[in-house]
């Protein structure tokens, strides 16, 4: 089961600059797992104490996976993830 | 250092008084590789907040893939910051994510004067640049 992924600029060091990589899991936890096998380094940068981390935007086809489900958010084949990141911050 | 157009330049500056006293965000995009920031998009701030700002998510979803395909990049991103100088706070820093972006801070705090401020933040290093305002082209 294959998914594509695509992944921001600030994350291509660890996927050898590939703008898309494709995974595999029946979850985004499960996939972002995945992808840490062949990117070592990529799922602590993506997910924190087994939450996506709060300043990264997942996104499962045009959903933010935060309103469908988070790291449990479950996954078909052709499915296509996108990996952003926030763009926050503010004056404090 | 950041060119950029006097129209585009006003355009930014008319969005943080506008949203004032909240924090205005948006970017310029620009074709890949050449550091011409040259389509303004407002973007809205999810917090409403006078000391932060972040991108609705939905919406920068759909930016970023308009970006994709049309080949370009984020050459700009902007904010505001509405009671403090215009330079980088820790958690504009601790966030910032794209290296390759002139991160613009205009500062709202004086109703008559304009701080129009253009930094590079790289591994939470801060860099502050010149601003160039170039006057309008012609129209192409």
């Amino acid at each position: 089961m294959a998914i594509e992924v695509r992944i921001p600029t600030i994350l291509r060091n660890l996927t050898g600059d590939a703008k898309v990589v494709e995974g595999s899991g029946a979850t985004i936890g499960e996939l972002f797992a995945d992808l840490d096998r062949r990117y070592p380094g990529i799922e602590e940068r993506l997910v924190e104490d087994g939450k996506l981390r709060r300043f990264v935007n997942v996104y499962l086809n045009d959903e933010d996976v935060r309103f469908v489900g988070g790291l449990e958010a479950k996954l078909k084949d052709g499915d296509d993830v996108t990996v952003l990141p926030a763009v926050a911050g503010g004056n404090h | 250092m950041l060119r950029i157009d006097r129209s585009i330049y006003d355009k930014i500056v008319a969005h943080a008084r506008r949203d004032h006293p909240d924090e205005a965000c948006g970017i310029v995009a620009g074709p890949e590789g050449t550091d011409r920031p040259e389509r303004f998009v407002e973007m809205t701030n999810a917090e409403r907040s006078p000391t932060f700002y972040r991108f609705d998510s939905l919406e920068q979803l759909k930016v970023w893939r308009e970006m994709d395909d049309r080949d370009e990049e984020p050459v700009v991103i902007y904010h505001s910051h509405t009671a403090t100088e215009a330079y980088p706070s820790r958690t504009d820093v601790s966030y910032a994510s794209e290296p390759g972006a002139h991160y613009v801070i205009v500062s709202t705090r004086e109703p008559d004067t304009v701080e129009f401020r253009s930094y590079r933040i790289i591994d939470g290093q801060i860099t502050e640049e010149p601003v160039e305002i170039t006057e309008a082209r012609e129209a192409r």
